[in-house]
Protein backbone atom coordinates (compact mmCIF):
# COMPACT_ATOMS: atom_id res chain seq x y z
CA UNK A 1 0.00 0.00 0.00
CA UNK A 2 1.23 3.73 -0.62
CA UNK A 3 2.62 5.66 1.56
CA UNK A 4 0.19 8.28 2.70
CA UNK A 5 -2.95 7.06 1.45
CA UNK A 6 -5.34 7.62 4.12
CA UNK A 7 -7.12 4.04 4.95
CA UNK A 8 -9.82 4.90 7.43
CA UNK A 9 -11.82 7.97 7.06
CA UNK A 10 -14.64 9.11 10.31
CA UNK A 11 -16.34 12.24 9.28
CA UNK A 12 -18.95 14.08 11.62
CA UNK A 13 -19.76 11.09 14.00
CA UNK A 14 -22.29 11.76 16.25
CA UNK A 15 -23.51 8.80 19.04
CA UNK A 16 -26.06 8.95 21.72
CA UNK A 17 -25.91 6.31 24.28
CA UNK A 18 -29.80 6.77 25.45
CA UNK A 19 -30.22 10.31 26.19
CA UNK A 20 -26.30 10.90 26.19
CA UNK A 21 -24.42 12.29 23.59
CA UNK A 22 -21.18 10.16 23.88
CA UNK A 23 -19.62 12.05 20.30
CA UNK A 24 -20.36 15.40 19.11
CA UNK A 25 -19.39 15.22 15.40
CA UNK A 26 -15.47 14.24 15.74
CA UNK A 27 -14.23 13.37 12.27
CA UNK A 28 -10.31 12.17 12.07
CA UNK A 29 -8.11 9.99 9.74
CA UNK A 30 -5.54 7.68 9.53
CA UNK A 31 -3.41 6.78 7.04
CA UNK A 32 -1.35 3.58 5.67
CA UNK A 33 1.24 2.65 7.44
CA UNK A 34 1.25 5.01 10.50
CA UNK A 35 0.10 4.58 14.30
CA UNK A 36 -2.71 7.28 14.46
CA UNK A 37 -3.28 8.00 18.54
CA UNK A 38 -6.39 9.04 20.17
CA UNK A 39 -5.90 10.57 23.68
CA UNK A 40 -8.08 12.41 26.01
CA UNK A 41 -9.72 11.61 29.24
CA UNK A 42 -11.72 9.16 30.74
CA UNK A 43 -15.22 9.54 29.74
CA UNK A 44 -14.02 11.98 26.68
CA UNK A 45 -15.62 9.03 24.24
CA UNK A 46 -12.40 7.21 23.10
CA UNK A 47 -13.76 3.44 23.01
CA UNK A 48 -17.04 4.97 21.84
CA UNK A 49 -14.97 5.80 18.96
CA UNK A 50 -13.63 2.78 18.20
CA UNK A 51 -16.50 0.58 19.03
CA UNK A 52 -18.31 2.81 16.62
CA UNK A 53 -16.02 2.07 13.68
CA UNK A 54 -16.37 -1.60 14.81
CA UNK A 55 -19.63 -1.25 14.31
CA UNK A 56 -20.32 -2.51 18.29
CA UNK A 57 -22.72 0.97 18.18
CA UNK A 58 -24.67 2.48 15.77
CA UNK A 59 -24.00 6.48 15.18
CA UNK A 60 -26.76 8.65 14.44
CA UNK A 61 -25.12 10.73 12.41
CA UNK A 62 -22.14 10.78 10.51
CA UNK A 63 -19.66 8.24 8.09
CA UNK A 64 -16.95 5.65 8.56
CA UNK A 65 -15.31 5.00 5.36
CA UNK A 66 -12.41 2.38 5.22
CA UNK A 67 -10.88 1.75 1.88
CA UNK A 68 -13.28 3.75 0.03
CA UNK A 69 -16.42 1.52 0.94
CA UNK A 70 -18.79 2.94 3.70
CA UNK A 71 -18.60 0.86 6.61
CA UNK A 72 -21.22 3.14 8.75
CA UNK A 73 -23.41 0.94 10.89
CA UNK A 74 -22.00 -2.28 9.18
CA UNK A 75 -22.16 -5.53 10.95
CA UNK A 76 -18.95 -6.36 12.88
CA UNK A 77 -18.31 -9.90 11.82
CA UNK A 78 -18.62 -7.92 7.99
CA UNK A 79 -16.20 -4.77 9.47
CA UNK A 80 -13.66 -7.53 10.59
CA UNK A 81 -13.99 -9.27 7.14
CA UNK A 82 -12.97 -5.83 5.46
CA UNK A 83 -9.82 -5.87 7.94
CA UNK A 84 -10.55 -3.52 10.59
CA UNK A 85 -9.67 -5.52 13.67
CA UNK A 86 -9.93 -4.04 17.62
CA UNK A 87 -8.00 -5.35 20.48
CA UNK A 88 -10.87 -4.50 23.13
CA UNK A 89 -10.13 -2.98 26.42
CA UNK A 90 -9.40 -5.10 29.16
CA UNK A 91 -7.90 -7.29 27.26
CA UNK A 92 -11.27 -10.06 26.78
CA UNK A 93 -9.45 -13.48 26.70
CA UNK A 94 -11.87 -16.10 26.54
CA UNK A 95 -10.82 -17.91 29.33
CA UNK A 96 -12.66 -21.29 28.61
CA UNK A 97 -10.45 -21.82 25.51
CA UNK A 98 -6.55 -22.60 25.01
CA UNK A 99 -4.13 -20.13 23.98
CA UNK A 100 -4.77 -22.24 20.47
CA UNK A 101 -8.06 -21.92 20.08
CA UNK A 102 -8.02 -18.03 21.25
CA UNK A 103 -5.49 -17.29 18.56
CA UNK A 104 -7.51 -19.85 16.08
CA UNK A 105 -11.26 -17.49 16.65
CA UNK A 106 -8.64 -14.79 16.30
CA UNK A 107 -8.26 -16.23 12.21
CA UNK A 108 -11.82 -16.92 12.02
CA UNK A 109 -12.85 -15.20 8.82
CA UNK A 110 -9.87 -17.13 7.20
CA UNK A 111 -9.86 -19.92 5.01
CA UNK A 112 -6.31 -20.17 4.18
CA UNK A 113 -4.79 -22.89 6.49
CA UNK A 114 -1.19 -22.68 5.14
CA UNK A 115 -1.63 -18.62 5.42
CA UNK A 116 -2.72 -19.54 8.95
CA UNK A 117 0.05 -21.45 9.87
CA UNK A 118 2.92 -19.16 8.70
CA UNK A 119 0.85 -16.62 10.61
CA UNK A 120 1.23 -18.73 14.03
CA UNK A 121 5.05 -19.05 13.50
CA UNK A 122 5.46 -15.32 13.06
CA UNK A 123 3.08 -14.54 15.75
CA UNK A 124 5.35 -16.58 18.19
CA UNK A 125 8.75 -15.07 16.95
CA UNK A 126 6.82 -11.93 18.10
CA UNK A 127 5.58 -13.79 21.44
CA UNK A 128 7.43 -16.85 22.34
CA UNK A 129 6.20 -16.47 25.58
CA UNK A 130 2.37 -17.54 23.68
CA UNK A 131 4.21 -20.89 22.88
CA UNK A 132 5.08 -22.21 25.88
CA UNK A 133 1.71 -22.16 27.11
CA UNK A 134 -0.56 -23.24 23.70
CA UNK A 135 -2.40 -25.57 25.38
CA UNK A 136 -3.26 -23.86 28.69
CA UNK A 137 -6.40 -22.06 28.91
CA UNK A 138 -6.63 -18.22 28.73
CA UNK A 139 -8.14 -17.97 31.78
CA UNK A 140 -4.78 -19.16 33.36
CA UNK A 141 -2.53 -16.80 31.49
CA UNK A 142 -1.08 -13.29 33.53
CA UNK A 143 -2.38 -9.65 32.93
CA UNK A 144 0.72 -9.28 31.15
CA UNK A 145 0.39 -12.52 29.04
CA UNK A 146 -3.10 -12.31 28.28
CA UNK A 147 -2.47 -8.62 26.93
CA UNK A 148 0.19 -10.35 24.53
CA UNK A 149 -2.39 -13.37 23.85
CA UNK A 150 -5.56 -10.40 22.58
CA UNK A 151 -2.76 -9.21 20.21
CA UNK A 152 -1.68 -11.85 18.57
CA UNK A 153 -5.55 -13.08 18.38
CA UNK A 154 -6.20 -9.58 16.54
CA UNK A 155 -2.80 -10.20 14.00
CA UNK A 156 -4.33 -13.63 13.00
CA UNK A 157 -6.84 -12.47 11.22
CA UNK A 158 -4.11 -10.21 9.05
CA UNK A 159 -5.69 -6.66 10.15
CA UNK A 160 -5.16 -4.11 7.38
CA UNK A 161 -6.30 -1.31 10.56
CA UNK A 162 -5.85 -2.84 14.07
CA UNK A 163 -7.43 -0.78 16.33
CA UNK A 164 -6.34 -0.51 20.44
CA UNK A 165 -8.14 -0.06 23.06
CA UNK A 166 -6.21 0.92 25.94
CA UNK A 167 -3.42 -1.45 25.95
CA UNK A 168 -1.37 -0.58 28.30
CA UNK A 169 -4.82 -0.21 30.96
CA UNK A 170 -3.45 -2.24 34.51
CA UNK A 171 -0.05 -3.87 33.65
CA UNK A 172 3.33 -3.15 35.30
CA UNK A 173 5.09 -0.31 33.97
CA UNK A 174 7.90 -3.17 32.88
CA UNK A 175 4.78 -4.41 31.08
CA UNK A 176 3.65 -1.03 29.78
CA UNK A 177 7.15 -0.13 28.12
CA UNK A 178 6.45 -3.44 26.20
CA UNK A 179 3.65 -3.21 24.33
CA UNK A 180 4.10 0.13 23.06
CA UNK A 181 7.71 -1.46 22.06
CA UNK A 182 5.37 -4.46 20.34
CA UNK A 183 3.55 -1.61 18.61
CA UNK A 184 6.26 -0.16 17.37
CA UNK A 185 7.31 -3.16 16.15
CA UNK A 186 4.46 -4.37 14.87
CA UNK A 187 4.13 -1.05 12.86
CA UNK A 188 7.56 -0.96 11.55
CA UNK A 189 6.66 -4.47 9.82
CA UNK A 190 3.90 -2.67 7.98
CA UNK A 191 0.93 -2.82 10.68
CA UNK A 192 -1.56 0.23 10.20
CA UNK A 193 -2.81 0.99 14.76
CA UNK A 194 -5.42 3.64 15.55
CA UNK A 195 -4.40 3.59 19.81
CA UNK A 196 -6.61 4.92 22.37
CA UNK A 197 -4.43 5.56 25.52
CA UNK A 198 -5.27 7.17 28.81
CA UNK A 199 -1.36 7.10 29.04
CA UNK A 200 -0.97 9.95 26.84
CA UNK A 201 2.88 10.56 26.83
CA UNK A 202 3.50 7.06 25.77
CA UNK A 203 1.34 6.94 23.19
CA UNK A 204 2.28 10.30 21.94
CA UNK A 205 5.57 9.17 21.78
CA UNK A 206 5.16 6.29 19.59
CA UNK A 207 2.18 8.06 17.39
CA UNK A 208 2.95 9.79 14.03
CA UNK A 209 -0.39 11.95 14.39
CA UNK A 210 -2.45 12.26 17.41
CA UNK A 211 -6.07 13.73 18.37
CA UNK A 212 -6.76 14.85 21.34
CA UNK A 213 -10.72 13.93 22.58
CA UNK A 214 -12.79 16.36 25.20
CA UNK A 215 -16.19 15.37 26.38
CA UNK A 216 -16.98 13.85 22.33
CA UNK A 217 -15.32 16.95 20.41
CA UNK A 218 -11.88 16.69 18.72
CA UNK A 219 -10.03 19.61 21.02
CA UNK A 220 -6.32 19.46 19.31
CA UNK A 221 -4.72 17.54 16.85
CA UNK A 222 -1.63 17.09 15.04
CA UNK A 223 1.69 15.36 14.64
CA UNK A 224 2.46 13.16 17.48
CA UNK A 225 6.15 14.96 19.15
CA UNK A 226 4.09 18.53 18.07
CA UNK A 227 1.24 17.30 20.68
CA UNK A 228 3.96 16.06 23.16
CA UNK A 229 5.22 19.89 23.09
CA UNK A 230 2.04 21.54 23.23
CA UNK A 231 1.06 23.40 26.13
CA UNK A 232 -2.46 22.45 26.64
CA UNK A 233 -1.64 18.76 26.70
CA UNK A 234 1.09 19.02 28.90
CA UNK A 235 -0.70 20.67 31.45
CA UNK A 236 -4.21 18.30 31.11
CA UNK A 237 -2.64 15.02 30.26
CA UNK A 238 0.76 15.00 31.34
CA UNK A 239 0.70 16.36 34.84
CA UNK A 240 3.30 19.10 33.68
CA UNK A 241 2.62 22.90 34.55
CA UNK B 1 -33.04 -57.97 43.94
CA UNK B 2 -31.21 -60.81 42.42
CA UNK B 3 -28.09 -59.98 39.95
CA UNK B 4 -30.07 -59.73 36.59
CA UNK B 5 -32.94 -57.92 38.18
CA UNK B 6 -30.33 -55.08 39.23
CA UNK B 7 -29.00 -55.43 35.62
CA UNK B 8 -31.70 -54.95 33.96
CA UNK B 9 -32.76 -51.99 36.22
CA UNK B 10 -29.50 -50.67 35.83
CA UNK B 11 -29.63 -51.02 31.81
CA UNK B 12 -32.71 -49.62 32.29
CA UNK B 13 -31.87 -46.24 33.84
CA UNK B 14 -28.48 -46.18 31.34
CA UNK B 15 -31.51 -46.17 28.79
CA UNK B 16 -33.61 -43.05 30.39
CA UNK B 17 -30.48 -41.41 31.25
CA UNK B 18 -29.57 -41.37 28.10
CA UNK B 19 -32.74 -40.02 26.61
CA UNK B 20 -32.67 -37.16 29.15
CA UNK B 21 -28.66 -36.50 28.10
CA UNK B 22 -30.34 -35.88 24.74
CA UNK B 23 -32.78 -33.92 25.85
CA UNK B 24 -30.31 -31.86 28.66
CA UNK B 25 -28.23 -30.71 26.30
CA UNK B 26 -30.34 -28.50 24.19
CA UNK B 27 -31.32 -26.72 27.23
CA UNK B 28 -27.60 -26.24 28.03
CA UNK B 29 -26.53 -24.85 24.84
CA UNK B 30 -29.28 -22.08 24.95
CA UNK B 31 -29.07 -20.97 28.21
CA UNK B 32 -25.17 -21.27 28.05
CA UNK B 33 -25.40 -18.82 24.93
CA UNK B 34 -28.60 -16.90 25.33
CA UNK B 35 -29.09 -17.48 29.31
CA UNK B 36 -32.55 -18.12 28.28
CA UNK B 37 -34.61 -21.37 29.52
CA UNK B 38 -35.90 -22.67 26.18
CA UNK B 39 -39.65 -23.96 27.78
CA UNK B 40 -40.21 -24.78 23.98
CA UNK B 41 -37.54 -27.46 23.78
CA UNK B 42 -39.69 -30.31 25.43
CA UNK B 43 -42.41 -29.43 22.65
CA UNK B 44 -39.68 -30.13 19.84
CA UNK B 45 -39.45 -33.13 21.59
CA UNK B 46 -42.80 -33.93 20.97
CA UNK B 47 -42.93 -32.37 17.81
CA UNK B 48 -40.28 -34.68 16.91
CA UNK B 49 -42.36 -38.00 17.12
CA UNK B 50 -45.50 -36.83 15.58
CA UNK B 51 -43.38 -35.50 12.63
CA UNK B 52 -41.69 -38.91 12.10
CA UNK B 53 -45.21 -40.58 13.01
CA UNK B 54 -46.82 -38.64 9.87
CA UNK B 55 -44.06 -39.32 7.38
CA UNK B 56 -44.74 -42.88 8.36
CA UNK B 57 -48.31 -43.04 8.55
CA UNK B 58 -49.27 -40.74 5.70
CA UNK B 59 -46.21 -40.50 3.25
CA UNK B 60 -45.60 -43.86 4.42
CA UNK B 61 -41.94 -43.76 4.01
CA UNK B 62 -39.25 -46.27 5.34
CA UNK B 63 -39.56 -45.98 9.23
CA UNK B 64 -35.10 -44.45 9.28
CA UNK B 65 -35.50 -42.33 6.35
CA UNK B 66 -39.19 -40.47 8.27
CA UNK B 67 -37.54 -40.18 11.51
CA UNK B 68 -34.44 -38.32 9.45
CA UNK B 69 -37.31 -36.25 7.90
CA UNK B 70 -38.50 -36.12 11.71
CA UNK B 71 -35.03 -34.70 13.19
CA UNK B 72 -34.57 -32.24 10.04
CA UNK B 73 -37.81 -30.88 10.54
CA UNK B 74 -36.98 -30.23 14.07
CA UNK B 75 -34.00 -28.54 13.64
CA UNK B 76 -36.21 -25.89 11.57
CA UNK B 77 -38.78 -25.59 14.09
CA UNK B 78 -35.90 -24.91 16.31
CA UNK B 79 -34.71 -22.19 14.08
CA UNK B 80 -37.80 -20.63 13.50
CA UNK B 81 -38.56 -20.13 17.11
CA UNK B 82 -35.02 -18.38 17.97
CA UNK B 83 -35.95 -16.46 14.84
CA UNK B 84 -39.65 -15.70 15.78
CA UNK B 85 -39.92 -15.57 18.83
CA UNK B 86 -35.99 -15.04 21.02
CA UNK B 87 -34.14 -13.24 18.60
CA UNK B 88 -36.31 -9.52 18.65
CA UNK B 89 -36.11 -9.76 22.84
CA UNK B 90 -31.97 -10.33 22.66
CA UNK B 91 -31.85 -7.00 24.10
CA UNK B 92 -34.69 -7.25 26.40
CA UNK B 93 -34.90 -7.93 29.86
CA UNK B 94 -34.33 -11.72 30.50
CA UNK B 95 -38.22 -12.14 31.77
CA UNK B 96 -39.07 -10.56 28.82
CA UNK B 97 -37.64 -14.03 27.27
CA UNK B 98 -38.48 -15.79 29.89
CA UNK B 99 -42.33 -15.54 29.32
CA UNK B 100 -42.02 -15.67 25.71
CA UNK B 101 -41.09 -19.23 25.71
CA UNK B 102 -43.30 -20.28 28.29
CA UNK B 103 -45.73 -18.57 25.31
CA UNK B 104 -44.07 -20.44 22.46
CA UNK B 105 -44.28 -23.50 24.71
CA UNK B 106 -48.32 -23.15 25.55
CA UNK B 107 -48.75 -22.18 21.91
CA UNK B 108 -46.99 -25.71 20.49
CA UNK B 109 -48.72 -27.81 23.00
CA UNK B 110 -52.27 -26.26 22.12
CA UNK B 111 -51.58 -26.24 18.99
CA UNK B 112 -51.03 -29.92 18.87
CA UNK B 113 -54.00 -30.36 21.03
CA UNK B 114 -56.06 -28.54 18.03
CA UNK B 115 -54.85 -30.11 15.26
CA UNK B 116 -53.93 -33.70 16.10
CA UNK B 117 -56.15 -34.18 19.06
CA UNK B 118 -55.59 -35.34 22.93
CA UNK B 119 -56.06 -39.46 22.12
CA UNK B 120 -52.38 -40.50 22.07
CA UNK B 121 -51.13 -42.59 19.13
CA UNK B 122 -49.27 -45.36 19.24
CA UNK B 123 -45.81 -44.91 17.57
CA UNK B 124 -44.80 -47.59 15.11
CA UNK B 125 -41.11 -49.10 16.30
CA UNK B 126 -39.04 -50.87 14.02
CA UNK B 127 -38.56 -55.03 14.47
CA UNK B 128 -34.59 -53.86 15.82
CA UNK B 129 -36.82 -52.47 18.83
CA UNK B 130 -39.05 -54.98 19.77
CA UNK B 131 -36.08 -58.00 19.56
CA UNK B 132 -35.32 -59.34 23.16
CA UNK B 133 -31.66 -60.18 23.71
CA UNK B 134 -30.50 -62.55 26.79
CA UNK B 135 -27.46 -60.63 27.91
CA UNK B 136 -25.32 -62.21 31.37
CA UNK B 137 -28.99 -64.55 31.52
CA UNK B 138 -30.95 -60.82 31.76
CA UNK B 139 -33.94 -60.14 29.24
CA UNK B 140 -32.99 -57.36 27.72
CA UNK B 141 -35.50 -55.31 25.42
CA UNK B 142 -34.13 -54.01 21.90
CA UNK B 143 -35.33 -50.79 23.20
CA UNK B 144 -33.52 -50.89 26.21
CA UNK B 145 -30.14 -51.61 24.11
CA UNK B 146 -30.05 -49.89 21.41
CA UNK B 147 -31.92 -46.27 22.85
CA UNK B 148 -28.93 -45.52 25.14
CA UNK B 149 -26.29 -47.18 22.02
CA UNK B 150 -28.20 -44.70 19.76
CA UNK B 151 -28.09 -41.65 22.30
CA UNK B 152 -24.04 -41.88 22.88
CA UNK B 153 -23.23 -42.27 19.37
CA UNK B 154 -25.04 -38.85 18.85
CA UNK B 155 -23.81 -37.56 21.98
CA UNK B 156 -20.27 -38.30 20.73
CA UNK B 157 -20.35 -36.77 17.54
CA UNK B 158 -22.04 -33.88 19.58
CA UNK B 159 -19.02 -33.72 21.27
CA UNK B 160 -17.02 -33.63 18.33
CA UNK B 161 -19.13 -30.22 16.60
CA UNK B 162 -18.16 -28.46 20.08
CA UNK B 163 -14.92 -29.23 21.33
CA UNK B 164 -12.90 -29.92 17.62
CA UNK B 165 -14.91 -27.81 14.94
CA UNK B 166 -14.39 -23.85 14.42
CA UNK B 167 -18.61 -23.66 15.04
CA UNK B 168 -18.18 -25.36 18.05
CA UNK B 169 -15.29 -23.17 19.15
CA UNK B 170 -17.05 -19.95 18.42
CA UNK B 171 -19.99 -21.66 20.00
CA UNK B 172 -18.37 -22.04 23.59
CA UNK B 173 -16.46 -18.46 23.00
CA UNK B 174 -20.06 -17.03 22.55
CA UNK B 175 -21.30 -18.42 25.53
CA UNK B 176 -18.53 -16.67 27.37
CA UNK B 177 -18.30 -13.14 25.91
CA UNK B 178 -20.59 -12.13 22.89
CA UNK B 179 -19.70 -8.89 21.83
CA UNK B 180 -15.46 -10.09 21.89
CA UNK B 181 -16.80 -12.79 19.28
CA UNK B 182 -18.52 -10.22 17.10
CA UNK B 183 -15.14 -8.50 17.37
CA UNK B 184 -13.15 -11.95 16.40
CA UNK B 185 -15.29 -11.74 13.27
CA UNK B 186 -18.20 -14.36 14.01
CA UNK B 187 -21.19 -13.88 12.67
CA UNK B 188 -22.94 -14.09 16.20
CA UNK B 189 -26.88 -14.21 15.01
CA UNK B 190 -25.82 -17.73 13.18
CA UNK B 191 -24.24 -19.37 15.70
CA UNK B 192 -27.10 -18.52 17.86
CA UNK B 193 -29.41 -20.41 15.13
CA UNK B 194 -27.04 -23.52 14.71
CA UNK B 195 -26.58 -23.87 18.41
CA UNK B 196 -30.95 -23.68 18.08
CA UNK B 197 -30.82 -26.52 15.36
CA UNK B 198 -28.36 -28.60 17.02
CA UNK B 199 -30.58 -28.98 20.70
CA UNK B 200 -33.88 -28.83 18.52
CA UNK B 201 -32.16 -31.71 16.14
CA UNK B 202 -31.30 -33.91 19.78
CA UNK B 203 -35.06 -33.29 21.00
CA UNK B 204 -35.51 -34.59 17.85
CA UNK B 205 -33.68 -37.76 18.08
CA UNK B 206 -34.67 -37.90 21.93
CA UNK B 207 -38.22 -37.79 20.97
CA UNK B 208 -37.68 -40.31 18.32
CA UNK B 209 -35.94 -42.73 20.96
CA UNK B 210 -38.59 -42.02 23.90
CA UNK B 211 -41.47 -43.06 21.62
CA UNK B 212 -39.39 -46.09 20.41
CA UNK B 213 -39.50 -47.03 24.95
CA UNK B 214 -42.74 -45.83 25.22
CA UNK B 215 -44.50 -46.29 22.13
CA UNK B 216 -47.50 -43.98 23.03
CA UNK B 217 -47.72 -40.07 21.75
CA UNK B 218 -49.57 -36.99 22.84
CA UNK B 219 -49.24 -33.50 22.02
CA UNK B 220 -48.08 -33.00 26.13
CA UNK B 221 -45.74 -35.62 26.19
CA UNK B 222 -42.63 -33.57 26.10
CA UNK B 223 -43.62 -31.84 29.76
CA UNK B 224 -42.34 -33.97 31.90
CA UNK B 225 -38.94 -35.48 30.23
CA UNK B 226 -38.63 -31.74 29.49
CA UNK B 227 -38.52 -30.86 33.37
CA UNK B 228 -36.15 -33.86 34.11
CA UNK B 229 -34.13 -33.22 31.33
CA UNK B 230 -34.02 -29.63 32.27
CA UNK B 231 -33.35 -30.69 36.30
CA UNK B 232 -30.21 -32.55 34.15
CA UNK B 233 -28.75 -30.03 32.86
CA UNK B 234 -29.16 -28.33 36.38
CA UNK B 235 -27.34 -30.99 38.32
CA UNK B 236 -24.92 -31.10 35.59
CA UNK B 237 -24.15 -27.69 35.52
CA UNK B 238 -26.68 -25.51 33.41
CA UNK B 239 -24.18 -24.18 30.57
CA UNK B 240 -21.91 -27.09 30.24
CA UNK B 241 -22.70 -29.66 27.69
CA UNK B 242 -20.06 -32.66 29.35
CA UNK B 243 -22.65 -31.69 32.47
CA UNK B 244 -25.43 -32.29 30.97
CA UNK B 245 -24.82 -35.72 29.70
CA UNK B 246 -23.46 -35.98 33.30
CA UNK B 247 -26.96 -35.10 34.39
CA UNK B 248 -29.17 -36.54 32.47
CA UNK B 249 -27.29 -40.18 33.27
CA UNK B 250 -27.85 -39.25 37.29
CA UNK B 251 -31.41 -38.39 36.91
CA UNK B 252 -31.81 -41.13 34.65
CA UNK B 253 -30.75 -43.61 36.87
CA UNK B 254 -31.91 -42.43 40.52
CA UNK B 255 -35.27 -42.21 39.21
CA UNK B 256 -34.92 -45.86 38.14
CA UNK B 257 -33.04 -46.82 40.79
CA UNK B 258 -35.43 -45.49 43.61
CA UNK B 259 -38.11 -47.49 42.19
CA UNK B 260 -36.29 -50.83 42.12
CA UNK B 261 -35.09 -50.80 45.52
CA UNK B 262 -37.85 -49.22 47.18
CA UNK B 263 -40.79 -49.98 44.99
CA UNK B 264 -43.34 -48.91 47.28
CA UNK B 265 -41.75 -45.10 46.73
CA UNK B 266 -42.95 -45.45 42.47
CA UNK B 267 -45.56 -43.01 43.22
CA UNK B 268 -42.80 -40.73 44.24
CA UNK B 269 -40.95 -40.86 41.21
CA UNK B 270 -41.41 -38.00 39.69
CA UNK B 271 -41.46 -35.96 43.45
CA UNK B 272 -37.79 -37.12 44.03
CA UNK B 273 -35.94 -35.78 40.30
CA UNK B 274 -37.64 -32.47 41.67
CA UNK B 275 -36.74 -33.17 44.96
CA UNK B 276 -32.82 -33.26 43.60
CA UNK B 277 -33.35 -30.12 41.67
CA UNK B 278 -34.40 -28.33 44.36
CA UNK B 279 -31.48 -29.64 46.84
CA UNK B 280 -29.12 -28.82 43.71
CA UNK B 281 -30.16 -25.27 44.00
CA UNK B 282 -30.21 -25.10 47.51
CA UNK B 283 -26.72 -26.52 47.79
CA UNK B 284 -24.51 -26.31 44.66
CA UNK B 285 -26.63 -24.09 42.39
CA UNK B 286 -23.78 -23.84 39.96
CA UNK B 287 -23.94 -28.19 39.40
CA UNK B 288 -21.52 -30.70 39.07
CA UNK B 289 -19.25 -29.43 36.15
CA UNK B 290 -20.54 -25.47 36.58
CA UNK B 291 -17.87 -22.99 37.52
CA UNK B 292 -18.81 -20.62 40.48
CA UNK B 293 -21.35 -18.10 38.40
CA UNK B 294 -19.67 -14.59 38.34
CA UNK B 295 -22.39 -11.87 37.47
CA UNK B 296 -21.86 -10.64 34.45
CA UNK B 297 -21.20 -6.95 34.59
Amino acid sequence: MKENTTILRVENLHVFYGGIHALKGISLEVQAGKIVALIGANGAGKSTALRTISGLVRPREGMVRFLDQDITGEASHRVVELGVVMVPEGRKIFPNLTVMENLFLGGYTRRDLEGIKKDLEWIFTLFPRLQERTWQKGGTLSGGEQQMLAVARALMSRPRLLMMDEPSLGLAPLLVREIFHIIEALNQQGVTILLIEQNAKAALEVAHYGYVLETGKIALQGEGKQLLSDERVRKAYLGED
Amino acid sequence: MTWTTFFQQLMNGVSVGSLYALLAIGYTLVYGILGLINFAHSDVFMLGTYFAFFMIGIFLLPWWISVLIGVGLCALVGVTIERVAYRPLRNAPRISALITAVGVSFFIENLGLVTVGARPKGFPRPELMKNVYFIAGARIQGVTFWVPLISIAVLLVLFYLVYRTKLGMAMRAVSKDMETTRLMGVNVDRVILYAFALGSALAGIGGVLWACKYPQINPLMGIFPGWKAFTAAVVGGIGNVVGAMIGGFIIGLAEIMIVAFFPNLTGYRDAFVFALLIIFLLVKPSGIMGETLKEKV
